[in-house]
């Protein structure tokens, strides 16, 4: 939280002993024009949620909770079902943490704990680099350079050895077309890697040396003092930081716009299914959303978006307050 | 921490299997982080090359001043989308900018209780909005109900939103940094607080407050999704806020999809002229920043 500091208690007191009569009406107008800047923040994101609300409402009196729970999504027919969206969203957003969780703090670990001076802050500021590269352009190279080949190499192998091993067999079947979930997962977790890495190390950091020295003091390695000191200590921090990582995985659209595939609305096991997100739905189908009907499902697909990554930024930030108060630049990683 | 101390059991070292199980436990550790750190440094070398080699050969002067030409005319470029790119980045800059910035001043200058506490927490809200969501939000309001169609306006509004947060969350770190005897001292001058404000506490932050500007733009001018939703794109030279506009990553986007080598090509060169664009805005918001450290 953003408790003011107790010199600008001062700092109020002052100004009130100092302030003539044009000075304070000056003080009046300024402050209100600052609050009424700041009460847009507010207001924009009630804005967003209502106006999303009453534009998906015609949507969601029509197809109620069969819009989450139906697959079935025909604009002709006028039948709007996004559960197969819904079902690739979270295949991909999954797939994406499990990825870039370990790898991610594996990182922050690396650059808080291990890394000599010199290194941590190149090796810091590379990975926030990857953060700054816009989702565009790692759609353009994940659709020219790694479908290529995910298709001709890493599916095949997936295939001819995780394919016939019985129960995760059925995630490694069909045909390799190297524009599926794995593809999105795999894309979608080289771009949540630095929110991971970025807001991990800041809770590394935040943890108290006497943690380290106690522990080293008792005779234990490196690893044993991270393994069993700094990191139960920093547990709550990081599961925020693999959720904010989670948060803007289900949200990302261009990136996976571009090797998802886009085709198919059946819900299948296979991580090589060309399928859809959401937010790709979204890209795909504005365009075509000439009637009423269609545009509100779009809309209603956006509100589903929104309430989900809200409830992530809530949960994650509370946990990541929890161990090191509130974040700064650090997660402005999109 | 690096450097704090290095592994204490190395000098009470007895060659027992226990304590030797443990120390490559501890080097197999190292080894791993170092791995994943290793890695994920090469991804980013590997997406810079791949950029840099494919889009060299798309970049020469036509490129960068001619409009992009129907398949199967040779030549042609992306002038007009890295001109409606700055036009919208301008409109997003002229909203966003003083919204961020006086929401800044209000959370460090004015703000406690709860609407400040309220406002700090929103804040990273929307921060952590896709920006589909917001790209949607636009379209439904400024594209659908108020103008009717994409227009290069809502594009520009639906960057402002993005750049909001940023701005107000480097610009508030900075203002954190005012040394507050800086402001007494004002205050003690008998010079009122807005004048304080405006004339001690902004100016001594400058750096910073470019800083955070600049690098909400950076940010701003790589988002896609929500342009694609708004100002929709445009092959032409248009100026016009209220029709499509032109914009570089949605022209990529055009470009990487089609089947055609050529337009491949372009789109491997308009992902290199947007990294250039991002890079250099990067670039200097960190040398605006080095030079408020240095003085």
């Amino acid at each position: 939280m953003t408790s003011p500091r107790r010199e600008v208690a001062g700092f109020t007191g002052a100004s009130r002993l100092t302030s003539g009569g044009s000075a304070s009406r000056g003080d009046r107008v300024f402050s209100v024009l600052v609050t009424l800047a700041a009460a847009c923040v507010p207001l924009l994101l009630i804005a967003i949620f209502i106006l999303l609300l009453l534009d998906a409402l015609p949507a969601v009196q029509r197809y109620g909770l069969g819009f989450l729970a139906s697959s079935d999504w025909d604009p002709v027919a006028e039948k709007f079902g996004a559960a197969a969206y819904i079902y690739g969203t979270v295949v991909t957003s999954v797939l994406a943490v499990l990825i870039a969780g370990p790898i991610g703090v594996a990182c922050a670990v690396y650059v808080a704990e291990y890394a000599p001076k010199w290194l941590a802050e190149p090796v810091s500021f590379l990975i926030t680099l990857l953060a700054a590269i816009p989702s565009i352009i790692y759609g353009l190279w994940g659709f020219r350079i790694l479908a290529p080949i995910m298709r001709a190499a890493v599916e095949p192998f997936l295939k001819n050895t995780l394919g016939n091993v019985p129960a995760v067999g059925a995630l490694f079947s069909g045909p390799t077309v190297g524009r599926d979930y794995l593809v999105a997962g795999v894309i979608l977790a080289i771009m949540i890697l630095p929110t991971i890495t970025a807001v991990s190390r800041e809770i590394l950091r935040a943890v108290p040396n006497t943690q380290r020295e106690g522990m080293l003091a008792l005779g234990a390695t490196r690893w044993e003092t991270i393994q069993r000191a700094v990191l139960p200590y920093a547990r709550s921090g990081i599961a925020g930081a693999v959720i904010l990582g989670l948060a803007r995985a289900l949200g990302e659209t261009m990136a996976v716009t571009m090797v998802i595939g886009n085709s198919s609305t059946q819900i299948r096991p296979s991580l090589f299914t060309p399928g859809y997100t959401l937010a790709s739905a979204i890209a795909n189908q504005f365009t075509e959303a000439d009637k009423e009907i269609y545009f509100s499902a779009v809309v209603e697909i956006a509100l589903v978006l929104l309430l989900v990554a809200g409830v992530m930024n809530v949960v994650a930030r509370l946990l990541v307050w929890g161990v090191r108060g509130p974040l700064g630049s650090a997660t402005r990683a999109g | 921490m690096a450097g704090l101390a290095p592994s204490v059991a190395a000098p009470f070292t007895r060659s027992s299997p226990h304590v030797r199980r443990r120390q490559l436990v501890d080097a197999l550790a190292t080894g791993i982080m170092t791995l994943c750190a290793a890695a994920a440094v090469l991804v980013l070398l590997l997406i810079l090359i791949f950029v840099t080699l494919n889009g060299l050969p798309a970049l020469n002067l036509a490129f960068f001043i001619e409009r992009p030409l129907p398949q199967g005319e040779a030549g042609g470029g992306v002038a007009p989308a890295i001109l409606g790119t700055i036009e919208m980045l301008a409109v997003a800059a002229i909203i966003g900018v003083p919204i961020g910035m006086s929401t800044a001043i209000y959370l460090t200058e004015y703000g406690r209780g709860p609407f400040a506490r309220l406002v700090s927490f929103l804040i990273d809200l929307i921060a952590g909005l896709p920006s589909i969501v917001i790209g949607v939000f636009v379209w439904a309001w400024l594209v659908r109900h108020v103008v009717g169609h994409y227009n290069g306006f809502a594009g520009g509004v639906a960057l402002a939103i993005i750049m909001i947060p940023i701005v107000t969350r480097t610009v508030e770190e900075t203002l954190r940094l005012v040394p507050d005897p800086l402001r007494e001292a004002s205050l003690g001058l008998g010079i009122a607080r807005w004048k304080t404000i405006l004339k001690i506490v902004l100016p001594t932050a400058r750096a910073g407050i470019i800083t955070g500007v600049v690098l909400s733009i950076a940010r701003a001018g790589g988002e896609t999704a929500p342009l694609l939703l708004t100002a929709l794109g445009n092959q032409f030279f248009s100026v016009d806020l209220l029709q499509p506009v032109a914009a570089l990553p949605v022209q990529i986007y055009n470009y990487a999809r089609s089947p055609y080598e050529d337009w491949q090509v372009k789109a491997w060169g308009a992902a290199l002229i947007l990294i250039m664009l991002i890079g250099s805005l990067s670039l200097l918001s960190r040398w605006a920043a080095t030079r408020r450290l240095g003085k």
